[in-house]
Protein backbone atom coordinates (compact mmCIF):
# COMPACT_ATOMS: atom_id res chain seq x y z
CA UNK A 1 0.00 0.00 0.00
CA UNK A 2 1.34 3.48 -0.74
CA UNK A 3 1.29 6.12 1.29
CA UNK A 4 -1.03 8.26 -1.38
CA UNK A 5 -3.93 5.73 -1.35
CA UNK A 6 -4.36 6.46 2.83
CA UNK A 7 -4.43 10.31 2.56
CA UNK A 8 -6.96 12.17 1.89
CA UNK A 9 -6.50 13.71 -1.66
CA UNK A 10 -5.68 17.28 -1.16
CA UNK A 11 -3.09 16.14 1.21
CA UNK A 12 -1.27 14.00 -1.16
CA UNK A 13 1.68 14.67 -1.66
CA UNK A 14 2.04 17.04 -5.13
CA UNK A 15 4.50 17.57 -7.73
CA UNK A 16 6.49 21.12 -7.66
CA UNK A 17 4.74 22.74 -10.49
CA UNK A 18 1.14 21.48 -8.79
CA UNK A 19 1.92 22.97 -5.78
CA UNK A 20 2.67 26.23 -6.99
CA UNK A 21 -0.05 28.94 -7.01
CA UNK A 22 -0.70 31.69 -8.42
CA UNK A 23 -1.85 35.04 -6.90
CA UNK A 24 -3.47 38.44 -7.77
CA UNK A 25 -2.51 41.17 -5.09
CA UNK A 26 -4.54 43.77 -5.97
CA UNK A 27 -5.51 46.00 -8.15
CA UNK A 28 -8.55 46.39 -5.58
CA UNK A 29 -6.56 44.99 -2.74
CA UNK A 30 -6.08 47.69 0.32
CA UNK A 31 -2.06 46.19 0.21
CA UNK A 32 -1.70 46.35 -3.03
CA UNK A 33 -2.36 50.46 -3.71
CA UNK A 34 -3.99 50.87 -7.49
CA UNK A 35 -2.00 48.06 -8.86
CA UNK A 36 -2.06 44.47 -9.36
CA UNK A 37 1.00 42.10 -8.49
CA UNK A 38 0.90 38.81 -9.71
CA UNK A 39 2.94 36.16 -7.10
CA UNK A 40 3.72 32.49 -7.66
CA UNK A 41 4.04 31.32 -4.31
CA UNK A 42 5.71 27.90 -2.99
CA UNK A 43 4.26 27.61 0.17
CA UNK A 44 4.76 30.30 2.21
CA UNK A 45 7.83 31.55 -0.35
CA UNK A 46 7.40 33.81 -3.32
CA UNK A 47 8.73 32.17 -6.54
CA UNK A 48 7.90 34.54 -8.89
CA UNK A 49 6.38 38.51 -8.99
CA UNK A 50 5.01 40.57 -11.23
CA UNK A 51 3.81 44.00 -11.02
CA UNK A 52 1.51 45.15 -13.29
CA UNK A 53 0.57 49.20 -13.20
CA UNK A 54 -1.23 51.06 -15.37
CA UNK A 55 -4.44 51.03 -13.44
CA UNK A 56 -4.68 54.68 -12.73
CA UNK A 57 -2.75 55.82 -15.95
CA UNK A 58 -4.51 59.23 -17.09
CA UNK A 59 -2.19 59.86 -19.85
CA UNK A 60 -0.60 63.26 -18.63
CA UNK A 61 1.77 63.27 -20.93
CA UNK A 62 -0.05 63.17 -24.03
CA UNK A 63 -2.63 65.85 -22.34
CA UNK A 64 0.74 68.21 -22.15
CA UNK A 65 0.82 68.13 -26.22
CA UNK A 66 -1.97 70.11 -26.08
CA UNK A 67 -1.72 72.88 -23.86
CA UNK A 68 0.51 75.19 -23.52
CA UNK A 69 3.38 76.08 -20.83
CA UNK A 70 1.25 77.94 -17.90
CA UNK A 71 -1.93 75.46 -18.98
CA UNK A 72 0.20 72.07 -18.32
CA UNK A 73 0.64 73.42 -14.47
CA UNK A 74 -2.50 72.30 -12.74
CA UNK A 75 -2.91 68.88 -14.01
CA UNK A 76 0.89 67.67 -13.82
CA UNK A 77 0.97 68.02 -10.30
CA UNK A 78 -1.79 65.81 -9.96
CA UNK A 79 0.27 61.88 -10.49
CA UNK A 80 1.56 62.99 -6.65
CA UNK A 81 -0.96 65.53 -4.84
CA UNK A 82 0.41 65.56 -1.84
CA UNK A 83 3.85 66.36 -2.96
CA UNK A 84 2.57 68.61 -5.59
CA UNK A 85 5.04 71.34 -5.77
CA UNK A 86 7.97 68.60 -6.50
CA UNK A 87 6.48 67.06 -8.82
CA UNK A 88 6.19 70.17 -10.77
CA UNK A 89 9.04 71.78 -10.31
CA UNK A 90 11.38 69.62 -12.34
CA UNK A 91 8.66 71.15 -15.09
CA UNK A 92 8.82 74.58 -14.08
CA UNK A 93 12.81 74.84 -13.95
CA UNK A 94 12.49 73.11 -17.62
CA UNK A 95 9.77 75.88 -18.74
CA UNK A 96 11.36 78.49 -17.39
CA UNK A 97 14.68 77.98 -19.68
CA UNK A 98 12.63 77.20 -22.58
CA UNK A 99 10.49 80.34 -22.49
CA UNK A 100 13.67 82.17 -21.14
CA UNK A 101 12.85 83.68 -17.92
CA UNK A 102 14.37 84.75 -14.79
CA UNK A 103 12.98 83.55 -11.16
CA UNK A 104 12.76 86.24 -8.45
CA UNK A 105 16.00 85.65 -5.59
CA UNK A 106 12.93 85.76 -3.01
CA UNK A 107 10.81 82.85 -5.43
CA UNK A 108 13.37 80.69 -5.59
CA UNK A 109 13.37 80.60 -1.21
CA UNK A 110 9.35 80.57 -1.03
CA UNK A 111 10.09 77.29 -3.48
CA UNK A 112 12.55 75.95 -1.05
CA UNK A 113 10.24 76.35 1.47
CA UNK A 114 6.98 74.91 -0.17
CA UNK A 115 9.24 71.82 -2.05
CA UNK A 116 10.43 71.19 1.72
CA UNK A 117 6.68 71.10 3.99
CA UNK A 118 5.65 69.03 0.52
CA UNK A 119 8.35 66.37 1.12
CA UNK A 120 7.39 66.26 4.73
CA UNK A 121 3.80 66.24 4.09
CA UNK A 122 4.11 63.19 1.72
CA UNK A 123 6.57 61.15 3.74
CA UNK A 124 4.33 61.49 6.69
CA UNK A 125 0.84 60.54 4.38
CA UNK A 126 3.63 57.33 3.11
CA UNK A 127 4.73 56.60 6.51
CA UNK A 128 0.78 56.31 7.48
CA UNK A 129 0.30 53.69 5.31
CA UNK A 130 3.37 52.00 6.18
CA UNK A 131 2.07 51.45 9.40
CA UNK A 132 -1.37 50.36 8.48
CA UNK A 133 0.17 47.99 6.15
CA UNK A 134 2.11 46.70 9.05
CA UNK A 135 -1.42 46.67 11.46
CA UNK A 136 0.26 49.45 13.53
CA UNK A 137 -2.27 51.47 14.10
CA UNK A 138 -1.13 53.94 16.09
CA UNK A 139 1.36 54.79 13.40
CA UNK A 140 -1.70 55.43 10.77
CA UNK A 141 -2.92 58.32 13.30
CA UNK A 142 -0.02 59.85 14.44
CA UNK A 143 1.34 60.86 11.20
CA UNK A 144 -2.21 61.43 9.62
CA UNK A 145 -2.95 63.72 12.38
CA UNK A 146 0.44 65.33 12.07
CA UNK A 147 0.40 66.00 8.91
CA UNK A 148 -2.13 68.52 9.04
CA UNK A 149 0.30 71.03 10.89
CA UNK A 150 1.86 71.34 7.77
CA UNK A 151 -0.90 71.01 5.56
CA UNK A 152 -2.38 74.27 7.44
CA UNK A 153 0.85 76.21 6.61
CA UNK A 154 0.62 74.72 2.90
CA UNK A 155 -3.13 75.97 3.05
CA UNK A 156 -1.70 79.60 4.21
CA UNK A 157 0.45 79.95 1.07
CA UNK A 158 -1.46 78.67 -2.04
CA UNK A 159 -5.27 78.83 -0.82
CA UNK A 160 -5.70 75.16 -1.76
CA UNK A 161 -4.78 72.05 1.20
CA UNK A 162 -3.41 69.50 -1.40
CA UNK A 163 -3.71 70.47 -4.80
CA UNK A 164 -1.69 73.87 -4.25
CA UNK A 165 -0.61 74.36 -7.78
CA UNK A 166 1.51 76.75 -6.49
CA UNK A 167 4.70 77.07 -8.68
CA UNK A 168 4.83 78.48 -12.10
CA UNK A 169 6.90 79.45 -14.78
CA UNK A 170 8.70 82.69 -13.63
CA UNK A 171 8.66 81.94 -9.38
CA UNK A 172 5.23 80.98 -7.37
CA UNK A 173 1.63 82.07 -7.88
CA UNK A 174 1.31 84.17 -4.36
CA UNK A 175 4.14 85.88 -1.71
CA UNK A 176 3.35 84.60 1.43
CA UNK A 177 0.90 86.07 3.97
CA UNK A 178 2.14 88.41 6.64
CA UNK A 179 3.44 86.82 9.85
CA UNK A 180 3.83 83.59 7.96
CA UNK A 181 7.64 83.15 8.91
CA UNK A 182 7.01 83.03 13.05
CA UNK A 183 3.90 80.79 11.91
CA UNK A 184 5.75 78.05 9.82
CA UNK A 185 8.64 78.44 12.48
CA UNK A 186 6.79 77.33 14.73
CA UNK A 187 4.79 74.84 13.63
CA UNK A 188 8.10 73.21 12.25
CA UNK A 189 9.74 73.12 15.38
CA UNK A 190 6.70 71.84 17.10
CA UNK A 191 6.38 69.25 14.10
CA UNK A 192 10.02 68.24 14.63
CA UNK A 193 9.37 67.22 18.22
CA UNK A 194 6.57 64.94 17.32
CA UNK A 195 8.24 62.87 14.56
CA UNK A 196 11.23 62.60 17.01
CA UNK A 197 8.65 60.77 19.28
CA UNK A 198 8.06 58.17 16.48
CA UNK A 199 11.35 56.85 17.47
CA UNK A 200 9.91 55.46 20.54
CA UNK A 201 6.60 53.46 19.08
CA UNK A 202 7.66 52.91 15.57
CA UNK A 203 11.33 52.76 15.04
CA UNK A 204 12.58 50.93 18.32
CA UNK A 205 9.65 48.83 18.61
CA UNK A 206 10.42 45.62 18.84
CA UNK A 207 7.41 43.98 16.03
CA UNK A 208 8.19 46.28 13.71
CA UNK A 209 12.20 45.65 13.92
CA UNK A 210 11.68 41.74 13.89
CA UNK A 211 9.25 42.56 10.58
CA UNK A 212 11.13 44.24 8.87
CA UNK A 213 15.29 43.94 9.61
CA UNK A 214 16.78 41.68 7.10
CA UNK A 215 13.96 41.53 5.03
CA UNK A 216 13.70 42.77 1.39
CA UNK A 217 17.71 43.80 1.10
CA UNK A 218 18.74 45.21 -1.53
CA UNK A 219 22.80 45.34 -2.25
CA UNK A 220 24.94 48.51 -3.26
CA UNK A 221 25.65 47.01 -6.22
CA UNK A 222 22.12 46.12 -7.37
CA UNK A 223 20.87 50.09 -5.82
CA UNK A 224 22.41 50.90 -8.00
CA UNK A 225 22.25 48.34 -11.41
CA UNK A 226 18.29 48.83 -10.88
CA UNK A 227 18.65 52.74 -11.20
CA UNK A 228 16.64 52.69 -7.86
CA UNK A 229 16.40 56.30 -6.80
CA UNK A 230 15.60 58.85 -3.34
CA UNK A 231 15.62 56.96 0.17
CA UNK A 232 15.69 53.61 -1.70
CA UNK A 233 19.18 54.36 -3.31
CA UNK A 234 20.75 55.75 0.41
CA UNK A 235 19.15 53.05 2.54
CA UNK A 236 21.56 50.79 0.15
CA UNK A 237 24.00 52.58 0.96
CA UNK A 238 24.83 55.14 -1.77
CA UNK A 239 25.54 58.78 -1.02
CA UNK A 240 23.15 60.54 -3.25
CA UNK A 241 20.55 63.30 -3.08
CA UNK A 242 20.12 66.02 -5.79
CA UNK A 243 20.12 68.57 -3.07
CA UNK A 244 23.46 68.13 -2.84
CA UNK A 245 24.80 66.52 -5.79
CA UNK A 246 23.79 68.85 -8.18
CA UNK A 247 22.05 71.56 -6.41
CA UNK A 248 19.15 73.77 -8.42
CA UNK A 249 17.25 77.20 -7.25
CA UNK A 250 19.31 77.95 -3.93
CA UNK A 251 20.29 74.82 -2.46
CA UNK A 252 24.11 75.80 -3.21
CA UNK A 253 23.75 78.20 -0.54
CA UNK A 254 21.87 75.97 2.14
CA UNK A 255 23.56 73.40 4.46
CA UNK A 256 21.97 70.02 3.32
CA UNK A 257 22.66 66.91 5.36
CA UNK A 258 22.38 63.36 3.63
CA UNK A 259 21.12 60.67 5.30
CA UNK A 260 22.33 57.30 4.32
CA UNK A 261 22.05 53.40 5.47
CA UNK A 262 24.08 50.91 4.95
CA UNK A 263 21.45 47.90 5.31
CA UNK A 264 19.31 48.22 3.13
CA UNK A 265 16.48 46.37 4.08
CA UNK A 266 13.03 47.17 4.56
CA UNK A 267 13.91 49.11 8.05
CA UNK A 268 16.59 51.25 6.70
CA UNK A 269 14.43 51.88 3.80
CA UNK A 270 11.31 53.04 6.26
CA UNK A 271 13.84 54.76 8.46
CA UNK A 272 15.74 57.10 5.72
CA UNK A 273 12.53 59.30 4.88
CA UNK A 274 11.79 59.76 8.64
CA UNK A 275 15.25 60.81 9.10
CA UNK A 276 14.97 63.42 5.85
CA UNK A 277 11.75 64.91 7.39
CA UNK A 278 14.04 65.83 10.46
CA UNK A 279 16.34 67.28 7.62
CA UNK A 280 13.97 69.22 5.81
CA UNK A 281 12.88 71.11 8.73
CA UNK A 282 16.53 72.16 9.54
CA UNK A 283 16.27 73.65 5.43
CA UNK A 284 12.89 75.46 5.94
CA UNK A 285 14.68 76.95 9.16
CA UNK A 286 17.90 78.06 7.24
CA UNK A 287 15.63 79.27 4.07
CA UNK A 288 13.63 81.29 6.30
CA UNK A 289 16.53 83.01 7.78
CA UNK A 290 18.59 83.87 4.76
CA UNK A 291 15.45 84.80 2.68
CA UNK A 292 15.13 88.26 1.38
CA UNK A 293 12.67 89.78 3.52
CA UNK A 294 10.70 91.33 0.45
CA UNK A 295 10.52 91.60 -3.34
CA UNK A 296 8.86 90.46 -6.15
CA UNK A 297 8.14 86.29 -6.41
CA UNK A 298 6.95 86.39 -9.93
CA UNK A 299 7.97 87.41 -13.15
CA UNK A 300 4.79 87.95 -15.26
CA UNK A 301 4.07 86.02 -18.41
CA UNK A 302 1.52 86.56 -21.12
CA UNK A 303 -0.91 84.37 -21.19
CA UNK A 304 0.32 82.61 -23.92
CA UNK A 305 3.73 82.87 -23.32
CA UNK A 306 6.05 82.61 -26.85
CA UNK A 307 9.22 79.89 -26.67
CA UNK A 308 12.67 81.04 -27.66
CA UNK A 309 12.78 78.42 -30.58
CA UNK A 310 13.62 74.97 -30.47
CA UNK A 311 14.89 73.26 -27.65
CA UNK A 312 15.13 70.35 -25.42
CA UNK A 313 15.44 70.64 -21.76
CA UNK A 314 16.17 68.06 -18.92
CA UNK A 315 15.67 69.24 -15.39
CA UNK A 316 16.01 67.07 -12.20
CA UNK A 317 14.59 67.71 -8.88
CA UNK A 318 14.83 65.48 -5.50
CA UNK A 319 11.46 64.90 -4.72
CA UNK A 320 9.83 63.02 -1.13
CA UNK A 321 10.96 59.35 -3.20
CA UNK A 322 13.39 60.71 -4.82
CA UNK A 323 15.12 62.13 -8.49
CA UNK A 324 12.25 63.30 -10.53
CA UNK A 325 12.87 64.81 -13.90
CA UNK A 326 11.33 66.13 -16.49
CA UNK A 327 12.15 65.97 -20.33
CA UNK A 328 10.92 68.95 -22.39
CA UNK A 329 11.26 68.76 -26.32
CA UNK A 330 9.89 72.29 -27.86
CA UNK A 331 9.74 72.71 -31.58
CA UNK A 332 9.15 76.59 -30.95
CA UNK A 333 5.34 76.44 -30.60
CA UNK A 334 3.20 78.23 -27.27
CA UNK A 335 2.69 74.36 -26.34
CA UNK A 336 5.27 71.45 -25.54
CA UNK A 337 5.99 68.98 -28.17
CA UNK A 338 6.87 66.68 -26.12
CA UNK A 339 6.33 66.33 -22.34
CA UNK A 340 8.31 62.94 -20.75
CA UNK A 341 8.12 62.81 -16.83
CA UNK A 342 10.81 60.10 -15.47
CA UNK A 343 9.56 59.45 -12.12
CA UNK A 344 11.25 57.93 -9.04
CA UNK A 345 8.05 55.47 -8.62
CA UNK A 346 8.94 54.17 -11.77
CA UNK A 347 12.39 53.69 -11.27
CA UNK A 348 11.91 52.19 -8.33
CA UNK A 349 9.26 49.79 -9.46
CA UNK A 350 12.00 47.34 -11.19
CA UNK A 351 13.90 46.60 -7.64
CA UNK A 352 10.21 44.85 -6.45
CA UNK A 353 10.22 41.75 -8.28
CA UNK A 354 13.90 41.40 -7.79
CA UNK A 355 13.69 41.96 -3.99
CA UNK A 356 9.81 40.00 -3.74
CA UNK A 357 11.45 36.97 -5.03
CA UNK A 358 12.50 34.74 -2.51
CA UNK A 359 10.20 36.63 0.41
CA UNK A 360 7.66 35.10 2.05
CA UNK A 361 4.10 36.27 0.98
CA UNK A 362 3.75 37.36 4.99
CA UNK A 363 6.61 40.08 4.16
CA UNK A 364 4.81 41.42 1.05
CA UNK A 365 3.84 44.27 2.53
CA UNK A 366 6.67 45.45 4.11
CA UNK A 367 8.70 45.38 1.49
CA UNK A 368 6.71 46.42 -0.80
CA UNK A 369 5.86 49.81 0.71
CA UNK A 370 9.25 50.29 1.80
CA UNK A 371 10.28 51.05 -2.08
CA UNK A 372 8.64 54.50 -1.36
CA UNK A 373 6.31 53.63 -4.60
CA UNK A 374 3.16 55.65 -4.80
CA UNK A 375 0.92 53.83 -8.15
CA UNK A 376 -0.59 57.09 -9.19
CA UNK A 377 2.93 58.22 -9.83
CA UNK A 378 4.30 55.57 -11.87
CA UNK A 379 1.46 55.50 -13.83
CA UNK A 380 1.03 58.81 -14.56
CA UNK B 1 31.66 79.65 -15.39
CA UNK B 2 31.55 82.79 -14.35
CA UNK B 3 35.27 83.51 -15.41
CA UNK B 4 34.54 81.61 -18.78
CA UNK B 5 32.35 84.14 -19.87
CA UNK B 6 34.01 86.75 -18.95
CA UNK B 7 36.97 86.10 -21.00
CA UNK B 8 35.36 85.96 -24.78
CA UNK B 9 34.13 89.36 -23.83
CA UNK B 10 37.58 90.91 -23.22
CA UNK B 11 38.60 89.21 -26.47
CA UNK B 12 35.58 90.59 -28.18
CA UNK B 13 36.40 94.76 -26.91
CA UNK B 14 40.12 93.93 -28.30
CA UNK B 15 38.69 92.65 -31.69
CA UNK B 16 36.51 96.09 -31.86
CA UNK B 17 39.71 98.55 -31.06
CA UNK B 18 40.94 98.48 -34.42
CA UNK B 19 37.60 99.74 -36.11
CA UNK B 20 35.51 101.66 -33.70
CA UNK B 21 33.24 103.63 -36.37
CA UNK B 22 31.71 100.51 -37.22
CA UNK B 23 29.31 98.95 -34.33
CA UNK B 24 27.81 96.30 -37.27
CA UNK B 25 30.22 93.76 -36.92
CA UNK B 26 29.69 93.00 -33.26
CA UNK B 27 26.74 90.86 -32.74
CA UNK B 28 28.45 88.29 -35.77
CA UNK B 29 31.43 88.46 -33.50
CA UNK B 30 29.63 86.88 -30.99
CA UNK B 31 27.95 84.64 -32.42
CA UNK B 32 31.04 82.96 -33.70
CA UNK B 33 32.51 83.62 -29.94
CA UNK B 34 29.74 80.80 -28.34
CA UNK B 35 31.97 77.78 -29.05
CA UNK B 36 34.31 79.11 -26.91
CA UNK B 37 32.18 79.17 -24.05
CA UNK B 38 31.81 75.15 -24.29
CA UNK B 39 32.08 73.94 -20.64
CA UNK B 40 35.66 72.14 -20.52
CA UNK B 41 34.62 69.08 -18.27
CA UNK B 42 31.30 68.28 -20.99
CA UNK B 43 33.30 69.08 -23.80
CA UNK B 44 35.66 66.58 -22.26
CA UNK B 45 32.92 63.68 -22.35
CA UNK B 46 31.96 64.13 -26.06
CA UNK B 47 35.60 64.64 -27.45
CA UNK B 48 35.89 60.92 -25.78
CA UNK B 49 33.23 59.52 -27.45
CA UNK B 50 34.13 61.07 -30.84
CA UNK B 51 37.80 59.92 -30.85
CA UNK B 52 36.27 56.28 -30.25
CA UNK B 53 33.47 56.38 -32.98
CA UNK B 54 34.55 59.27 -35.17
CA UNK B 55 31.32 59.80 -37.58
CA UNK B 56 29.03 57.41 -36.22
CA UNK B 57 28.09 59.58 -33.79
CA UNK B 58 26.78 63.11 -33.61
CA UNK B 59 27.04 65.55 -30.52
CA UNK B 60 23.57 67.27 -30.14
CA UNK B 61 24.57 69.73 -27.92
CA UNK B 62 27.31 70.31 -25.08
CA UNK B 63 25.89 72.64 -21.83
CA UNK B 64 26.48 72.78 -18.75
CA UNK B 65 25.80 69.19 -16.94
CA UNK B 66 24.62 68.23 -19.85
CA UNK B 67 25.77 66.27 -22.99
CA UNK B 68 23.73 65.05 -25.59
CA UNK B 69 24.93 62.39 -28.25
CA UNK B 70 23.11 61.22 -31.21
CA UNK B 71 23.69 58.15 -32.89
CA UNK B 72 22.35 55.64 -35.38
CA UNK B 73 20.65 52.74 -34.74
CA UNK B 74 23.63 50.22 -36.05
CA UNK B 75 25.93 51.58 -33.47
CA UNK B 76 23.96 52.73 -30.71
CA UNK B 77 24.94 49.04 -28.55
CA UNK B 78 28.24 49.75 -29.38
CA UNK B 79 28.31 53.33 -28.01
CA UNK B 80 26.19 52.38 -25.08
CA UNK B 81 28.42 50.04 -23.98
CA UNK B 82 31.61 52.30 -24.38
CA UNK B 83 29.60 54.86 -22.43
CA UNK B 84 29.02 52.48 -19.30
CA UNK B 85 32.37 50.40 -19.34
CA UNK B 86 34.54 53.27 -20.45
CA UNK B 87 33.10 56.06 -18.96
CA UNK B 88 31.20 55.20 -15.76
CA UNK B 89 27.54 55.87 -16.42
CA UNK B 90 25.72 53.13 -14.52
CA UNK B 91 22.46 53.56 -14.75
CA UNK B 92 19.67 54.96 -17.03
CA UNK B 93 17.54 57.32 -15.37
CA UNK B 94 14.38 57.36 -18.21
CA UNK B 95 13.85 56.32 -22.00
CA UNK B 96 11.66 58.68 -23.66
CA UNK B 97 10.51 57.75 -27.32
CA UNK B 98 9.40 61.25 -29.65
CA UNK B 99 7.59 61.16 -32.82
CA UNK B 100 8.54 62.48 -35.46
CA UNK B 101 6.22 62.14 -38.56
CA UNK B 102 7.43 64.44 -40.81
CA UNK B 103 10.54 63.07 -41.11
CA UNK B 104 8.96 59.39 -40.37
CA UNK B 105 11.60 58.60 -37.86
CA UNK B 106 10.48 57.81 -33.85
CA UNK B 107 13.42 58.93 -31.76
CA UNK B 108 14.23 57.07 -28.50
CA UNK B 109 16.33 59.33 -25.74
CA UNK B 110 18.09 57.41 -22.90
CA UNK B 111 19.16 59.44 -20.12
CA UNK B 112 21.84 57.93 -18.28
CA UNK B 113 23.76 58.97 -15.11
CA UNK B 114 26.48 58.13 -12.72
CA UNK B 115 26.43 57.24 -9.17
CA UNK B 116 29.46 55.32 -8.71
CA UNK B 117 31.61 58.20 -10.19
CA UNK B 118 31.47 61.54 -7.82
CA UNK B 119 32.63 63.50 -11.23
CA UNK B 120 29.71 62.38 -13.16
CA UNK B 121 27.10 63.12 -10.13
CA UNK B 122 26.01 66.72 -12.02
CA UNK B 123 25.95 64.93 -15.25
CA UNK B 124 23.02 63.36 -17.49
CA UNK B 125 24.23 61.98 -20.78
CA UNK B 126 21.75 61.84 -23.52
CA UNK B 127 21.78 59.25 -25.89
CA UNK B 128 19.37 59.31 -28.69
CA UNK B 129 18.60 57.01 -31.68
CA UNK B 130 16.10 56.93 -33.91
CA UNK B 131 13.77 54.23 -35.60
CA UNK B 132 12.14 54.11 -38.82
CA UNK B 133 8.57 55.33 -38.46
CA UNK B 134 5.52 53.33 -39.90
CA UNK B 135 2.39 55.13 -40.77
CA UNK B 136 0.03 52.16 -39.99
CA UNK B 137 2.15 50.68 -37.39
CA UNK B 138 1.64 46.85 -36.57
CA UNK B 139 4.11 47.34 -33.13
CA UNK B 140 6.57 44.65 -33.27
CA UNK B 141 6.17 43.41 -36.64
CA UNK B 142 6.64 46.44 -38.69
CA UNK B 143 9.94 48.02 -39.36
CA UNK B 144 9.96 50.60 -35.92
CA UNK B 145 12.50 48.07 -34.12
CA UNK B 146 15.91 49.02 -32.41
CA UNK B 147 18.50 47.19 -30.35
CA UNK B 148 17.20 46.75 -26.41
CA UNK B 149 20.35 48.22 -24.30
CA UNK B 150 18.56 46.19 -21.36
CA UNK B 151 21.74 43.61 -21.30
CA UNK B 152 23.64 46.67 -21.06
CA UNK B 153 21.56 49.10 -18.73
CA UNK B 154 19.61 47.03 -16.61
CA UNK B 155 17.69 50.14 -15.49
CA UNK B 156 15.98 50.53 -18.89
CA UNK B 157 14.14 46.98 -18.80
CA UNK B 158 10.66 48.96 -17.67
CA UNK B 159 11.11 52.05 -19.57
CA UNK B 160 11.91 50.36 -23.17
CA UNK B 161 8.28 48.01 -22.45
CA UNK B 162 6.44 51.76 -21.79
CA UNK B 163 8.10 53.20 -25.12
CA UNK B 164 6.94 49.89 -26.86
CA UNK B 165 3.53 50.37 -25.77
CA UNK B 166 3.46 54.07 -26.02
CA UNK B 167 5.37 54.12 -29.28
CA UNK B 168 5.00 51.18 -31.03
CA UNK B 169 9.09 50.88 -30.52
CA UNK B 170 10.12 47.08 -30.98
CA UNK B 171 12.86 46.70 -29.15
CA UNK B 172 15.00 43.38 -30.04
CA UNK B 173 17.11 41.39 -27.42
CA UNK B 174 14.75 42.50 -24.74
CA UNK B 175 13.74 39.47 -22.56
CA UNK B 176 10.14 41.32 -21.97
CA UNK B 177 8.33 43.04 -25.12
CA UNK B 178 4.85 43.02 -23.05
CA UNK B 179 2.11 45.89 -21.98
CA UNK B 180 3.14 47.68 -18.92
CA UNK B 181 0.59 50.48 -18.58
CA UNK B 182 -1.88 50.25 -21.61
CA UNK B 183 -4.78 47.60 -20.97
CA UNK B 184 -3.91 44.43 -22.57
CA UNK B 185 -6.82 44.95 -25.32
CA UNK B 186 -5.54 48.25 -26.06
CA UNK B 187 -6.12 47.82 -30.32
CA UNK B 188 -5.52 51.29 -31.21
CA UNK B 189 -2.69 53.28 -32.56
CA UNK B 190 -0.24 53.44 -30.05
CA UNK B 191 -1.41 56.81 -27.85
CA UNK B 192 2.00 58.38 -28.04
CA UNK B 193 2.32 58.81 -31.57
CA UNK B 194 1.06 62.50 -32.76
CA UNK B 195 -1.31 60.99 -34.92
CA UNK B 196 -3.30 59.03 -31.98
CA UNK B 197 -5.76 62.47 -31.06
CA UNK B 198 -7.56 63.16 -28.10
CA UNK B 199 -11.02 63.50 -28.95
CA UNK B 200 -12.39 66.62 -28.90
CA UNK B 201 -8.88 68.44 -29.23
Amino acid sequence: MKMTDIMPPGLALKKVDERIMTLNVGPQHPGSGHMRIVVQIDGDYIVACDPDPGYVHRGEEKMAEYRNYITNVPHLERPVIHDSCNVLYPYVLGAEEILGIEVPERAKYVRVICSELNRCIYTMYWLAIYGIFLGHSTMFMWPAGDRELLIDLMEKVSGARVTHAHFIPGGVRNDLPANFEDVCLRQVNYFEKRIKEYAAVFYDNPILISRTQDTGVLSRENAIRYGTTGSVLRASGVDYDLRVKAPYDVYDELDVHTNVMKEGDSYARSKVPWLDMMESCNIIRQALQKMPKSGSVRTKLKPNPKTKGPATVYKRVESGRGSLGCYIVSDGKTEPYRVKMSVPSFRNLLAMPNLLIGEKLGNMPSVYWSLNYWPVEADR
Amino acid sequence: MSSDSEKPQTEVKAEEKPTPPKPAPKPAAKVEEKPVELPAFEKGISDKLIEKFGDKVEVDFVKEDRVGIKTSKESVHDVAQFIRDDLHYDHAESVTGVDFPAENEIEVVYHLGSYTESSLARQVLTLSTRAPRESTPIPGQDSTKLPSLRDIFYSVEFGEREVFEMLGVYFDGHPDNRRLLLPEDWADLPPLRKDFAIKGR
